[in-house]
């Protein structure tokens, strides 16, 4: 073997599904000068690809992972290492019935189409070894197949090194990893240092320690998934290749069940959750099997092996069918079950491509190495961002707790609302035991507690009757109240005070910080002083990559408000357009300040009550901020809304809020002031307004002219994304966000149903919706809006039919309901003049 | 016929072996368990003899709680039930472990018409234990078999040694020990693993004892290094690899 470089562009550290994938997809675009190292022998270094099984079910709720699982799929395609089986996942279970057709439903929203719902008997003809007396049905798949991931990995290695782009050395021992001023400088190895502009880590369930080397974090833990070899299967005898059957996934007992060859693969997520930490890991040398092949251990499968028998008792059930292998292997798995992508936070031009299985390897390659040499990569892939963690999330405490909470429902029905249980209360705001006092139900965000309603609320569910629109179906009431409603309707008639602690906070100050912020903003920035911005954050693809507030609070002061959960990302956008002279600085106030909401026709009367400031609509105009008293805390308001009606947020240190929290608490009083939830905030209040966010409606996918977001004029000034938006401006856009409204609930039973987002809109004879961009049409954003009476769906549609007006359905857990666009664009379907906002 | 066979909870180690810092046991922090290979064939060996003539087959182990998942495994075989004599998890020296397994087998109703031992343990390997328990027990022993069958009460046993080929016939009660080749060990079953999971364990304390050895430390002897050669890729590695295939004669 040659001798290890001394320098590189950038070095890959792994050789694993992933490390291969980025070698290649770098050298694919262009760059030259990769050093691949593993401490491993090739072609199968040891880490989890080498024992993975390999199959891949190209659905799932989340549409990023659908979109990089189908790219990884047309990759594996590309190299011929894909077999196609189709698989099924059965059900035991009703409950379990209603989640595969909300899978399908999903899969049809990301454009995978193909499924269907099967009787046992049908099950049983694609699979005679089940037995089908147990189900209740199966979703039957025909696009689920397998790859060959080592042989995969083997051919994108040599084609990087045909394009004479990248060398690989096996048996390399990663020592430590230099960073001088934050930036990533050479990785020393046990054969040698390497010089290097860029440095890639993509080892796995070892991430975090070659992370911890650099002083940055990759925040996942090692952890078992069990897996069981037996065979030789007499009714596969004759089987030819790796597999002819469908794979078979026995969802309400977490298991699966594949033919391998004349063997049956049995795996499981069913097992008490068994965590490593990185060093847990053997080496190559020292381990029994492979590194990640830890000893089997039978005691957690035994309930298993009984689940499996029940499903195939002809093959299972053979006393002459012989385990020929099991081992407890080792996979990653992040606190919230996303991929961790990108560069870190701590140190630049040091990558994570970690937490990536076998589904979505090449394709999470392809997409970083985008992100990498281009800027961007075209799958959007802020759910996976590294940057997203707060520190608390980057806690072994955090990690061990979250995926114990959360490996047994590696295959569970979890409800998009579902809330963790474990490691809460990690981040109080001051109004926490005023709040739990008053009722309150908490939902967590960045490791916030947040009132999402308030069970003191709960005789205004009596007062509004039927107009809280009550739902009887279980699913959607789920996680939810009727309360929420009442609370949206009396803060229409009153006001309603609402605790938006969970926002993060960070000022850009010096003589260069209004270019930072006009740099990052699509809206101009250079504004007068007291003024508040709401801006999209636009990528270099003209796609969004945040929407938040920017008040000018001084010539060389701004403060960036945004929300808690991206609100990491939105700090690394912003602090990686610092100029190197250090003339404009950023600093992280979110655990420094507060923050209030107090919305609703009363509002000015509360506030004006405890402030002797003028609060008159003349005097404080909308959009604007400054710093007023009350009651004697010097509160920063701002007055903006994203529910719809007159009010303020209100900042203050934390330790003012309490004060003020009282303060208008007592002049509420008067006024009908109750507290308000995050599902009036985040949801029903939003919703009649038609407002966007971050994430549902705003991703690099869509533009801002698609959201129907851009102004008539635009600013001269240069920002990120500012040429891409000017093309997206000159063209007609393939698709509009639209404003739909739910026209009959009733469902085939006769009970009224409510859709929760992600549902698929298709067309009044049941097709899916393409637009020419490729992109199918699905519910953004569903909700409530109770001064209507109405469902609110949001959904981009082809501009074509893109009409008030025009007639949909919309499928919702198999069933087919009629909608229509109530409006094209941004103008809100509740208060379209925003009288009430400008009141 | 009642058959017994002891067995030894024992690290199951396939790369390097590392020791703890004391030098005193095995690392086995990154290891799986199971019983020495020997034993193996000493189950089958027994498993077949039972499926052949009925009774029972007990297994006896002296170790530490968790070696009833290495009892667990081989009543999935096969074995009708199990005891396990409890150890606070040190090694005990021969005498002691001798002495309680002959305790414990004197303690038993069932009177064992054959004891089988593997013919060494594969971690300390001693060669030792068969030896003092057939002393203790007054039996007679057949050590390192290759061959063995019960014909009207009469162990019939071949072993191989250096001249060729030594044949043994002793009348039961007696104790075999048995080597790899005897027979070929099967895997459990899942049926079998289901069927061991409701088969009794009898745990018994072990009375304690006073060593009269003491393991002072473990050295590692030197390893080989690792014999994986590459002999090239694609189709022009194939004469290479035929000419290794030829030579370990594989046709």
């Amino acid at each position: 073997m040659s001798k290890l470089p001394a320098k590189a562009k950038c070095v890959v550290i792994g050789a694993g599904i992933v490390g291969n994938g980025m070698v290649y997809h770098l050298a694919k675009l262009g760059w030259k000068d990769i050093v691949q190292i593993d401490k491993g022998p090739l072609p199968n270094p040891g880490g989890s690809t080498g024992h993975a099984s390999n199959f891949i079910f190209p659905v799932d709720h989340s549409k990023e992972m659908t979109a990089i699982t189908a790219e990884s799929m047309r990759q594996y395609k590309e190299f011929g290492t894909f077999t196609e089986t189709g698989g099924i996942e059965v059900a035991r279970t009703e409950e379990r019935m209603q989640e595969l057709a909300r899978r399908i439903t999903s899969a049809k929203s990301w454009g995978i189409d193909g499924g269907r719902i099967l009787t046992p008997a049908e099950v049983k003809q694609l699979v005679p070894y089940i037995d089908e007396s147990i189900i209740l049905g199966g979703y039957y798949q025909p696009t689920v197949g397998v790859v060959d991931s080592l042989r995969t990995g083997t051919i994108m290695r040599e084609k990087a090194q045909e394009m004479g782009a990248a060398q690989s050395f096996a048996n390399v021992e990663v020592q430590d990893i230099k960073v001088e001023n934050g930036v990533v400088k050479a990785v020393v190895t046990d054969q040698g240092t390497i010089e290097a502009e860029y440095v890639v880590i993509a080892t796995g369930c070892w991430s975090p320690k070659l992370a911890a080397m650099a002083g940055a974090h990759i925040p996942l833990t090692p952890a078992v998934h069990q897996m069981k070899d037996i065979g030789p299967v007499p009714f596969f005898k004759d089987t030819k290749g790796d597999i002819e059957w469908p794979i078979i996934r026995d969802m309400d007992v977490f298991m699966y069940e594949r033919q391998h060859g004349t063997g049956l693969e049995i795996g499981s997520y069913a097992h008490r959750p068994i965590l490593y930490t990185p060093d847990d890991i053997p080496s190559n040398a020292t381990a029994a099997l492979s590194p990640t092949e830890f000893a089997f251990t039978q005691a957690d499968f035994d309930i298993q092996d009984e689940h499996a028998y029940e499903l195939m008792p002809s093959i299972v059930g053979d006393e002459s069918v012989r385990e020929k292998y099991a081992c407890n292997g080792i996979l990653s798995y992040t606190p919230d079950g996303m991929p961790i992508l990108g560069e870190t936070p701590e140190v630049k031009n040091l990558w994570s491509v970690a937490a990536v299985w076998i589904k979505e390897g090449p394709g999470t390659a392809k997409s970083v190495a985008e992100w990498m040499v281009l800027g961007d990569s075209h799958i959007d892939l802020h759910a996976s961002n590294i940057a997203r963690f707060h520190e608390h999330h980057k806690e072994e405490k955090h990690i061990k707790s979250r995926v114990t909470e959360s490996f047994n429902k590696t295959y569970g029905i979890v409800h998009p609302l579902e809330q963790y249980e474990s490691n809460r209360k990690v981040r109080l705001s001051p109004y926490y035991e005023r709040e739990a006092a008053l009722g309150a139900v908490f939902y967590e965000t960045a490791g916030w507690e947040r009132p999402f309603w308030y069970e003191s609320n709960k005789d205004l569910v009596a007062k509004f009757g039927d107009k809280v629109m009550p739902r009887a179906a279980e699913w959607e009431s789920r996680w939810w109240s009727p309360i929420i409603n009442a609370e949206h309707l009396q803060m229409r008639e009153t006001a309603g005070i609402v605790d938006l602690t969970a926002f993060a906070y960070f000022d850009i100050t010096g003589p260069s910080a209004l270019a930072v912020v006009q740099k990052a903003a699509l809206r101009q920035m250079d504004v007068a002083i007291g003024r508040v911005v709401y801006t999209p954050v636009l990528g270099p693809n003209g796609g969004f990559k945040s929407d938040l507030t920017i008040m000018r609070l001084d010539t060389d002061h701004f403060r960036v408000v945004t929300g808690g959960a991206h609100g990491m990302a939105d700090k690394k956008w912003f602090a990686d357009l610092l100029p190197a002279d250090g003339s404009a600085k950023i600093k992280d106030i979110t655990s420094d300040y507060t923050t209030l909401g107090l919305w609703g026709p009363n509002a000015r009367k509360i506030v004006q009550e405890v402030t002797s400031e003028d609060m008159s609509h003349e005097s404080f105009k909308f959009s604007t901020c400054r710093e007023i008293d009350i009651k004697g805390v010097k509160v920063l308001a701002s007055r903006i809304s994203y529910v719809g009606d007159l009010g303020w947020e209100f900042y203050v240190p934390m330790a003012d809020g309490p004060a003020l929290w009282d303060a208008l608490w007592e002049a509420g009083k008067n006024h009908g002031l109750i507290p308000v939830g995050i599902g009036v905030y985040g949801t029903t209040g939003r919703l009649e307004k038609c407002y966007r966010a971050y994430g549902p409606e705003l991703e690099t996918e869509y533009t801002v002219v698609e959201a129907g977001m851009q102004t008539p004029k635009l600013k001269e000034q240069d920002f990120i994304g500012k040429e891409a938006h000017l093309k997206h401006r000159a063209e007609k856009p393939v698709a509009m966000l639209c404003t739909l409204f739910v026209d009959d609930h009733t469902s085939s039973t006769g009970v009224k149903r409510y859709m929760m987002g992600n549902e698929p809109i298709l067309t009044l004879d049941k097709k899916p919706i393409t637009d020419a961009h490729g992109r199918r049409s699905y519910v953004t954003s569903a909700g409530s809006a109770p001064s209507l009476g109405k469902h609110i769906l949001m959904s981009y549609l082809p501009t074509e039919l893109a009409v008030a007006g025009n007639k949909f359905l919309v499928e919702y857990l198999g069933e087919h309901y009629p909608c229509s666009i109530a409006e094209v664009g941004a103008t809100s379907v509740f208060d379209p003049s925003n009288e009430r906002i400008l009141a | 016929m009642d058959i017994l066979v002891c067995l030894k909870r024992v690290p199951l180690a396939g790369g390097t072996l590392i020791l703890t810092p004391d030098s005193r046991d095995i690392e086995t922090k990154h290891l799986g368990f199971g019983i020495s290979p020997h034993e193996e064939n000493a189950v089958e060996a027994g498993v077949q003899l039972v499926e052949q003539m009925g009774e029972t087959l007990t297994l006896l182990t002296l170790g530490p709680s968790d070696a009833e998942e290495q009892l667990r495994s081989q009543l999935a075989i096969g074995a009708t039930r199990a005891v396990l004599i409890e150890t606070d998890g040190q090694e005990w020296d021969p005498q002691g472990t001798a002495a309680a397994l002959v305790d414990a087998i004197n303690a038993e109703e069932t009177k064992f018409d054959l004891i089988i031992f593997g013919a060494e343990s594969a971690d300390s390997a001693g060669y030792q234990i068969h030896i003092r328990v057939a002393h203790a027990l007054n039996r007679p022993i057949i050590t390192n078999v290759k061959s063995m069958k019960i014909e009207n009460g009469v162990a019939v046993c071949d072993r191989v040694v250096a001249a060729g080929r030594e044949h043994y016939e002793v009348a039961l009660p007696a104790i075999v020990t048995v080597r790899d080749g005897l027979n070929i060990p099967r895997y459990p079953s899942v049926p079998g693993r289901m069927q061991a999971r409701k088969k009794p364990v009898d745990m018994k304390k072990a009375e304690p004892r006073v060593p009269k050895l003491e393991k002072v430390n473990l050295a590692l002897a030197p390893s080989k290094a690792k014999g994986a050669e590459v002999l090239g890729n694609g189709p022009e590695a194939v004469p290479a690899l035929v000419e290794v295939l030829k030579k370990i004669g594989a046709f």
